[in-house]
This record gives C-alpha cells, structure tokens and sequence, in this order.
C-alpha cells in the first residue's frame, strides 16, 4: 500500500473527536453536551470495535491481506474511545466520587457489563505490542485477544440496557457483531471439518505404508 | 504424519518497527485531541456564560399574571427547553421533535372530556384557554433520565377546568390521551411505545393547585415540540407524567395504565414522584444534571415541591414509586 495511507487513516481515526471538540468549542453540542460527547465516544468505541473485528472476514474473503497492518490500529482506537467514554463517565458524571462509582458498577447491570468490556481491552491494549506478541508468542497472544468477542459483545449489551425504549441502535450493532462473531463460527466449524478430514486421511495413508 | 499446525504467529502478522513505533505518534496525538476537546468545552463556557433567549415567534399571551408558585432559580434558555424533547411522537431522539413538529397543525383542536363526569363535552382547545385567566408558573421540571430545566409554563390550574366538568362521586382518578394520528405524528409509525400515549393522575393530585393546564411558555403560545396545543404540567412528577398535545380527559373509577408504566413497569409507577431515595433500576436518582450547569445537583424530594407531601402520608413510596 502506499506509504502515506496510514497516516491519513490514523488522522481520520481521530475526526469523531476533533468533530466533538470543534462543536463544542462552537456552541453545537446542544442542550445537554456531556450527555452528546457520553453518547459519541461510546457509538465509536462500537464501531471501532466493529471495524476491527471484520478485518479477519473481509480479508479472507476479497483477499485483501495489507489490510492486517490496520487492524492493531483499529483496535487502539476502539480503546481510545473506551478511555475517553470512561473518563467523561468517572469525570463528567460521577466527578470522581469512588464511593458513587462503586454503587454504579456494583448495582446497575448496564454499567456493570459496560465496565466489564472495558476492562477487558485493558490487557489487549497493554499486549498489542510486537515485543509482547513475541514474549507471549502467537498462539497465547491470540488466545488473550479473543477477549475482543466478549468485550464487544458486553458493550453491545451495555447500550441495549441503556435504553429506555427504543433499542433499534443497540440492535443494529448487534446485527453487524452477529454477523462478524458469526463469520468465526463457521470458519472454526469449517477448519474443524477439514482438520479431522484431513488427519483421518493421514492416518489411514499411515496405515497403508 | 498428522498435519503439524502453525504454532506461532506468521511473519505476515508481525507488525514492522515503524508500524509500532506510531503506537507512539498514536499516544500523543490522543493525548492532543482529548485535550483538546475539553478545552473547547471550557472555553465555551467562558466566553458565553448566558445564551440569550430567542423567540422563534410565536404568538405573544396576552394578561399573564405571576404565581406564588414560581421559583427565582435562573430559567433554562429557551433554546434548550425547545430543541431538546422527548416527544416519542415525533421521535426518539430528543433533538428530533424540533424539526419534525415545525409543521404540526394544532387548530382546529377539540379536547373531549368524559367518563364520570355531569357535564361529558367536546370542548374546544380555544374554548379552554379561556376558562382562566393565564398564569405564569416557573417550575423546576426534572427528566426520569436524570436531567433537569426551569421553565416558565403558562397556564391554570387543572382543577379549574375539573370544576367546570362536575365530577362524579365514582370519578376517583383522571386519565389523559395525547392524540393518536400517525400521518401528523411520524414516531406513532414506531412501536417502540403504545400509542396513543396515556397518562393518569389520582383526583387529589390532579386538583392540586401545582396541577397545571398548560398552554404557553416564556410569555408565548406553547411550541409544538413542547405539547402544544395542550398539555399538563406536573412539576413534582418526573417529567413524562406531564402528558402533551391532550385531546381527552377522561375521570375514572379505577387507575389508568399509564404508558411508560404499561411499557416497563418495574422501571415506572404510577405515582413517578421525584424522589431520590428511590432508584431506577437502571441508574440512580440521587443527582440531576440541570442543563447548563457543569455540576450535578441533589435531586430534591419531590423536586422541592414539598407541600405534596401531605397526599403521600402514610404511603410506601418504594413500593408505590
């Protein structure tokens, strides 16, 4: 790919926040702003998310591999976004009252499951490293970044308890990660098939000789 | 010889130094931007520190009179009050109704009142406006969201017109209906409620002289966003108790459904007081974020509006929330 590619997708990574800081340095966040930049950051981290987990999909299937090199971005980007959206929630709405906070994560289930994903991109976050893939080597470090499964799927939940109604937004983030979660099934399935296919092959042809 | 399975990770996949070393470039451009954001958030606040409140037209109300009832807490600019509504009807999304109401036709308007009342009538809405002279009333209107305004309503008591329509010994609770017409309100398309939206009110809360009959804000005739033509006002309730665009008040003998209660009611009573000892199962009531205000502030029982306190005694508000 072309050298200056990257570059531009990481500027563009950053536009969902300089759009927030522009409109609130312009008087455009509305009414209730903190309420607006809670939502956006939160809508990215999803889409983030998203984003990085379709990289292994569409990369299978138009045979597009460069396209790995943006997956490590992605996913520091969804948390990046994650960081902001934790920091508005402890700053903008609880102001660092741990004792509130606590209360929160403790007994309401969407800030439960919410901070859950959260935490869970911690460690990939912390491990995305070249150095830790090696120390860690491939397979332990897929191991660990599977995470990103449940991680997404607890901030789908998280924003389908939010709600008060209408959850047609959390059921459209849904269908997507249904559909990206969904792609690994069957390719595990698939992979699973073939494997047995081919190591009763190997037997039998070891029985032969 | 079993197939042998890669058991580390592919060349492919090992990012290059110069790839990693943007991890860093990545760091503090974050850094920057985040920065960046909330700078542009201070800075807004200083450099405006009150937003001027602008008329969008409507149609002045002659004779207001002023109310004891009102509170000298600073008034949410009109802006806010009009470009941030939860009005399912129109839509989901509190800064939708604004652009999807501009064009919402409010006469002809007739309300029927009915049920166990002397005098059934179709009364209409100009009919009704009428009844008293207009009060101002700047209330202190708290969101079941956790969000909070102050807006001077204009009106009269409810009970003013309950009066009027005679009640039934049998009537025992007041049941209102926003209208039901798609074709004018996009959001009935939408199931995500029951339409049409239904409210209710036990009879002493509805007599209550804080009930009110709303018609008006900010000295002007009610915007469409915020319930025009009609709507109900009742200021120690969480907000979605204070039904818009009323076109039937009907007195009944049994509780209505109200119809967020109907929706999730483990989430929202009958009653909905103001009250920041009981929780919503999902977040807590305790504070409130007043728009325009950095801070949150304690959520006051019954939103300050003590003197309903005495149509409570004796009842387990944590039961009946």
């Amino acid at each position: 790919m072309i050298r200056w590619f990257k570059p531009v997708v990481f500027l563009a990574c950053l536009g969902p926040l300089a759009r927030l800081g522009w409109k609130a340095y312009m008087g455009r966040l509305g009414a209730n702003p903190i309420e607006v930049i809670t939502h956006s950051t939160g809508d990215w981290i999803l889409i983030f998310l998203l984003v990085t987990l379709s990289i292994t999909p569409v990369r299978k299937l138009t045979g597009l591999l460069w396209l790995i090199r943006y997956r490590r971005m992605f996913g520091l980007f969804a948390f990046f976004y994650a960081v902001l959206h934790f920091l508005t929630y402890i700053w903008l709405d609880k102001f660092f009252n741990l004792h509130e906070m606590w209360a929160d994560v403790s007994k309401r289930r969407f800030i439960t499951i919410g901070f859950t994903g959260f935490v869970l991109l911690i460690p990939l976050a912390l491990t995305s490293t070249t150095g830790w893939i090696r120390r860690l080597g491939g397979n332990r470090w897929r191991a660990l970044h599977r995470l990103i499964y449940v991680s997404a799927i607890a901030g789908v939940i998280h924003y389908w308890w939010l709600v008060k109604a209408d959850v047609s937004k959390p059921a459209r983030y849904a269908f997507v990660l249904s559909l990206l979660l969904g792609y690994r099934v069957v390719a595990w399935l698939v992979r699973r098939n073939t494997e047995r296919k081919a190591a009763s092959v190997g037997v039998r042809n070891a029985e032969v000789t | 010889m079993l197939i042998k399975k890669a058991d580390d990770i592919p060349s492919s996949e090992i990012t290059p130094k110069s790839l990693y070393l943007n991890r860093r470039k990545f760091l503090t451009g974050a850094a920057i931007a985040g920065a960046a954001a909330v700078a542009g958030l201070a800075l807004r606040e200083m450099a405006s520190p009150s937003l001027s409140v602008a008329a969008d037209g409507n149609a002045k109300i002659d004779g207001i009179q002023k109310s004891s009832f009102s509170t000298n807490e600073a008034i949410t600019p009109y802006k806010d009050v009009t470009n941030y509504n939860n009005y399912y009807e129109f839509s989901t999304d509190k800064y939708g109704p604004a652009g999807l109401s501009k064009n919402f036709k409010t006469r002809p308007w007739t309300v029927t009142i009915d049920g166990q009342v002397k005098k059934k009538q179709v009364l209409d809405v100009d009919s009704i406006i009428k009844m008293a002279a207009p009060e101002e009333r700047i209330y202190r209107h708290r969101c079941v969201e956790g969000w909070s305004i102050v807006v001077p309503w204009v009106g009269f008591s409810l009970s003013e017109l309950i009066r009027r329509a005679d009640p039934l010994p049998k009537a025992k609770f007041v049941q209102f209906t926003t209208l039901l017409d798609p074709g004018r309100m996009p959001g009935q398309h939408s199931s995500v409620l029951e339409w049409p939206y239904i409210e209710g009110l036990r009879m002493d809360e509805a007599m209550h002289p804080l009930t009110l009959l709303c018609f008006g804000m900010y000295g002007e005739v009610l915007p469409n966003q915020d319930g025009a033509p009609l709507r109900l006002v009742v200021p120690w309730k969480y907000g979605f108790k204070s039904i818009k665009a009323i076109v039937r008040i009907e007195f009944t003998g049994s509780q209505p459904i109200n119809t967020w209660n109907r929706s999730a009611p483990n989430e929202y009573g009958f009653y909905s007081n103001v009250n920041p000892n009981v929780d919503h199962p999902r977040w807590s009531q305790a504070k409130e974020r007043r728009l325009g205000e950095f801070l949150k502030r304690p959520t006051l029982m019954f939103n300050g509006y003590d003197q309903v306190a005495s149509l409570y005694s004796g009842m387990d508000l944590k039961k009946n929330f």
